[in-house]
């Protein structure tokens, strides 16, 4: 396998940045409008890690739209992936681990898709993938790592071992991975698009510097003075996001730290859809969480009241 | 598994001979399942100032029992943790060389200690059977200072020939690792539920330290897909106190 040019290209990375407005106005609009930009082909980058802090409402958004020919890249699948290859969206998902978790075993999809050659999955290392955002989000095209060296991930991923040019050892130059568009959920904004972020920080602040086009949700919308009075808190820059949407609940039914819990159950009964009718199992999901709901409240409606008011008890216990 | 017959479980076995490993004042790359368990034993018994690093980005942090995180990314793993760093951060910490242990487990491992959790026959495009991929497990492996495999004992498990190296161990034996630029680090113990393994210092072939209780050479051999370098010592069976400790932490025995 060969690496696109495009994935490493930091010039025309750069242009692409330069050449963009990049205003600390108003980014505050609806997510039909902010996956509009998503365009067929497009590599899109997921923020959060597995089932945590996943951009879950702007993938829905975005898979109502139909696209195609996308590159789907995150640090740990989930089953939004999964969503994506049935679906139709996807001609390649690159990524560490594709899988929810131990309980819920091998991803039947996963298994399905790759070992039948319809969507290649481009395996990295958990670090080497968080490496190429950090790299991009630098502006370079590659960045030096000791990690990956010897294994098969580096004769079938077409990185490249170089020599230091001080010591003389090998390292991996792990190619920078600039995205087309980001999709992130952070736990605050102020309408300018600066984002705040509670707890485990995951990858995103670095997915947002090297993607092209930036686009968040936020749990919740507050004044450009909360903001200002913990600046600190501040880890993607207004000027570095296109479009922001205010979607409480998100990354339902997967967590966000400190606002509400997974819902480990809701995962099984997917899986279950899967294990009994195979990629019908996810269309039918796909056909009553993603393609049924018209909006976003009545998508939360689906779980109910109770199961909300629950979810978002046991994460709040979870950081108190 | 024979080991098993005392009421001990596949998992209480790894986590309490895993636990032994660890010392005091170090540090440690743990996931989930039977590597947070050794962690939390080893803490609770005789290594209090060990510290757990975890993949999400998460270091130090004080699990509450019965409440154990079933991913390295979710608020159970991050409880009371010291420092929420991020992912790339957590890793850069073990690339520096702060990392004293790492554990990981496998679908297949071969006699050098290295791990396929990638594809299963057929070719890397066209796999058999598509495993879930690397995750960490490769960055452990490469960046850790010494690295534990944590695993059940299995003849599928232990292969004579791996098809896909995904976190590499000592390669094909003697310095193989070192050329291949991977400087520090290595498979320094592989705990199974049979026994304790170790490398020769010179092919870096595997080999049987010690047995756990009730269980045979010849046992460790018929589970086994390649020569193992064998050994009669035995290790001492887990204690009702180790037991009991991993009880308390797990009492619903999701991972026991």
């Amino acid at each position: 396998m060969t690496i696109a040019r495009r994935e490493y290209d930091f010039q025309a990375a750069r242009k692409r940045l330069e050449d963009k407005a990049k205003s600390a106005g108003e980014k505050l609009t609806t997510i039909e409008e902010a996956v509009a930009r998503v365009k067929n082909g497009d590599h899109v980058a997921l923020g959060g890690c597995l089932f945590s802090r996943t951009p879950l409402a702007l993938v829905r958004a975005l898979l109502r739209r139909r696209p195609t020919g996308l590159s789907l890249s995150r640090n740990l699948m989930c089953y939004e992936g999964e969503w994506c290859m049935v679906a139709g969206a996807v001609d390649k998902i690159v990524t560490s681990w594709m899988g929810i978790g131990l309980p819920w075993g091998l991803s039947k999809i996963q298994r399905e898709y790759v070992e039948s050659g319809r969507v290649p999955m481009e395996e990295w290392s958990h670090l080497a993938l968080g490496l190429r955002y950090r790299a991009a989000a630098m502006g370079v095209p590659f960045l030096p790592s000791l990690t990956m060296m010897g294994s098969s991930l580096v004769d079938v991923g077409g990185s490249k071992i170089i020599d230091c040019p001080y010591t003389g050892e090998k390292l991996l130059a792990v190619p920078a991975l600039f995205p087309d568009v980001a999709l992130l959920h952070v736990h605050r904004a102020d309408r300018l698009g600066n984002c705040q972020i509670d707890g485990y920080p995951h990858m995103d602040a670095d997915i947002a510097r090297a993607a092209a086009t930036v686009l968040v949700t936020a749990e919740e919308i507050v004044s450009e003075e909360e903001i200002r009075l913990r600046p600190d808190r501040t880890v993607i820059p207004g000027f570095a996001v296109d479009a922001l949407v205010h979607v409480p609940f998100a990354s339902y039914p997967h967590e966000c730290y400190g606002l509400y819990d997974a819902e480990p159950d809701h995962f099984s009964t997917y899986v279950d859809g899967i294990n009994r009718h195979g990629a019908a199992g996810v269309q039918a999901y796909l056909d009553r969480y993603v393609y049924g709901p018209a909006t976003h409240g009545e998508y939360l409606a689906l779980f109910g009241e109770d199961t909300l008011t629950e979810a978002r008890r046991r994460g709040i216990e979870l950081v108190s | 598994m024979s080991a098993s017959g005392n009421g001990v479980s596949a998992n209480e076995l790894l986590a309490v001979m895993g636990s032994r490993e660890l010392k005091d004042n170090s540090t440690v790359f743990a996931g989930v399942g039977a590597p947070m368990l050794a962690s939390g034993l080893a803490q609770r018994m005789h290594a209090p100032l060990l510290t757990m690093v975890i993949e999400g980005g998460i270091v130090g942090p004080r699990w509450k029992p019965g409440s154990l995180p079933i991913s390295t990314n979710e608020m159970r793993a991050a409880y009371r943790a010291q420092m929420l760093p991020g992912i790339t951060e957590a890793f850069l910490l073990a690339q520096r060389g702060f990392l004293d242990v790492g554990f990981i487990g496998g679908a297949q491992i071969d006699r050098h200690g290295n791990l396929n959790t990638t594809a299963i026959g057929g070719s890397y495009d066209r796999p058999k059977v598509r495993l879930p991929g690397s995750g960490g497990a490769n960055d452990i492996i490469s960046l850790c200072r010494s690295v534990i495999i944590l695993t059940v004992h299995e003849k599928r498990r232990f292969s004579d020939a791996l098809d896909f190296v995904t976190s590499p161990g000592w390669l094909t034996g003697g310095d193989a690792r070192r050329k291949s630029g991977l400087l520090f680090g290595g498979v320094g113990r592989v705990v199974t539920t049979l026994g304790v393994f170790g490398f020769d210092a010179e092919s870096r072939h595997m080999r049987l330290e010690a047995l756990h209780t009730g269980v045979t050479v010849d046992e460790v051999k018929a589970n086994t897909g390649f020569e193992v370098l064998v050994s009669d010592a035995l290790t001492k069976p887990p204690t009702d106190e180790e037991l009991g400790i991993l009880r308390a932490l797990d009492p619903a025995r999701q991972f026991l």
